[in-house]
């Protein structure tokens, strides 16, 4: 059974219904329990990176989040949930991440001459061989929708990078974490195959 | 690189697809799921859902849609027609929608624009305008104005400033429809396109007039269009979403094939 973490971010169903769709188990919750048991958890996400800490906060999630991925449990952030794993963002001033993950997340550059939002399928360039790429291979296209991006301390995290005006950063892992900037569970068959790759890893 | 979007347009009415559509390959294709899901393994990139129904009950309906549509459809979706408050929205987005559009409602209460930004993120808001040409305008400087309530009332707005002040309020992208090239299948207004997609910054659909590959070509070419909505020459088997991307891809432009 996968977790997929409720914090009231965004629309959860779609990456419920991705799972199910792929013969993957996934519940919606935000109790701890149900949460550490889980075989893999999901941070998904869309919105403000400051109000997504304050709900972690709120709903004292900051620490079962912290806890599963020490325990080695197959994690799964999406979008903003890549975003809260960092150190930093700057978001509406600099604010503190999860800090899981050594370092920033920053804003598109105004002067790429790019509209922002970076919105709809856009390709991977796969960095390094990783599980949830399995059966994909660089050019694969995914659905985009975000203003910001990570910037990892260390090389090594780097998964994937995608060019939009600049190359970034697009999916991230290191031991049992994976996270990607992309929407999977929106992103039709190639998308559903990560899905699938990281109900594998379960 | 990013790529240019293919969407199909689907109207509803009462939970069922109208227009005809003309397809002997799905079991019933008056089911807008069903359709949906087609369109999905065909290759669109997007969908958009126009609702149509006229009645009361309509919200219901559509939500049941929606919340089919979202357990069989793994691309995005966006959810327009009859939505006036930040309720509607929230409960279409709730059910499963990527996105709402605005259009009307928009115009008599643009801050429901920003109202929706504010709740749900930019991502969420699409802001539909439906414009035609000004008959006292120059033909080397064309003005446009927006039309509401399906195309029946002008609301003396001029279309790139509607288009700007969308921004500014928080749309997330414009679905620009012309109403001149609607239904005509003699190709999109790609100066009204390129007019609007060079005034703000955030991604534009063109709309209206799509009859062949070459038509979307010149969306995206001349009309500097982000994406590109299409409904009777997918649905009449006219031509598939492939062969469009195909012939986009052979004139250089970027899709996902």
């Amino acid at each position: 059974m996968i977790a997929i973490i409720d914090y009231g971010m965004g629309n959860l169903r779609s990456v419920q219904k991705g799972f199910e769709k792929v013969g993957v188990e996934a519940q919606i919750t935000s109790d701890a329990d149900e949460i550490l048991e889980a075989d893999g958890v999901v941070l998904p996400g869309v919105g403000a990176f400051g109000d997504a800490m304050d709900n972690l906060d709120s709903t004292g999630l900051i620490p079962v989040i912290k806890k599963v991925v020490n325990k080695g449990t197959p994690f799964l952030g999406i979008c903003l949930g890549l975003h809260l794993l960092f150190s930093t963002s700057e978001e509406w001033g600099t604010q503190e991440g999860l800090d899981i993950i050594s370092g920033n997340v920053v804003k598109f550059p105004s002067d790429l001459d790019k509209k922002i939002p970076h919105m709809g399928w856009n390709q991977l360039e796969i960095k390094k061989e990783t599980e949830i790429f399995k059966g994909l291979e660089s050019g694969t296209f995914q659905y985009f929708v975000h203003s910001y991006y990570v910037l990892p301390d260390d090389e090594e995290v780097v998964a994937t990078t995608t060019d939009y005006g600049i190359e970034f950063v697009s999916s991230i892992q290191k031991d049992n974490i994976y996270a990607v900037q992309y929407h999977p569970e929106k992103s039709s068959q190639k998308g559903l195959q990560i899905l699938r790759n990281f109900g594998e890893l379960i | 690189m990013l790529a240019k979007r293919i969407i199909p347009c689907l109207d509803v009415d009462k939970g069922r697809v109208v227009k005809g559509i003309n397809f002997v390959d799905i079991r019933d294709a008056g089911d807008p799921v069903e359709l949906a899901a087609f369109y999905d393994q065909a290759g669109a990139d997007e969908l958009v859902f126009l609702d149509i129904t006229a009645s009361s009950e309509k919200r219901e309906t559509m939500v049941d849609v929606v919340k089919r549509t979202s357990e069989k459809v793994f691309i995005p979706f966006t959810i327009g027609g009859g939505i006036r408050t930040v309720d509607d929205m929230r409960e279409l987005l709730k059910a499963g929608a990527d996105k709402t559009s605005i259009n009307s409602a928009a115009v008599k209460n643009p801050d429901l624009i920003a109202q929706g930004a504010k709740r749900f993120g930019s991502q969420c808001i699409v802001v539909a305008i439906d414009a035609k040409r000004k008959e006292d305008s120059a033909d080397d400087n064309p003005e446009w104005e927006v039309y509401i309530h399906g195309g029946r009332k002008a609301t003396g707005l001029d279309a790139v400033e509607w288009a700007k002040k969308a921004e500014d309020l928080g749309a997330g992208e414009i679905l620009l429809t012309s109403m001149d090239g609607d239904g005509t299948k003699d190709g999109y207004d790609n100066e009204l396109n390129c007019a609007i997609s060079s005034s703000v910054d955030i991604p534009v659909i063109a709309s209206g007039g799509a009859g062949s590959p070459d038509d979307i070509l010149d969306a995206f070419v001349d009309g500097e269009a982000d994406a590109a909505l299409a409904a009777s020459i997918f649905h009449f088997d006219e031509y598939s979403i492939q062969e469009v991307k195909e012939y986009l891809q052979k004139e250089g432009v970027v899709v996902r094939i």
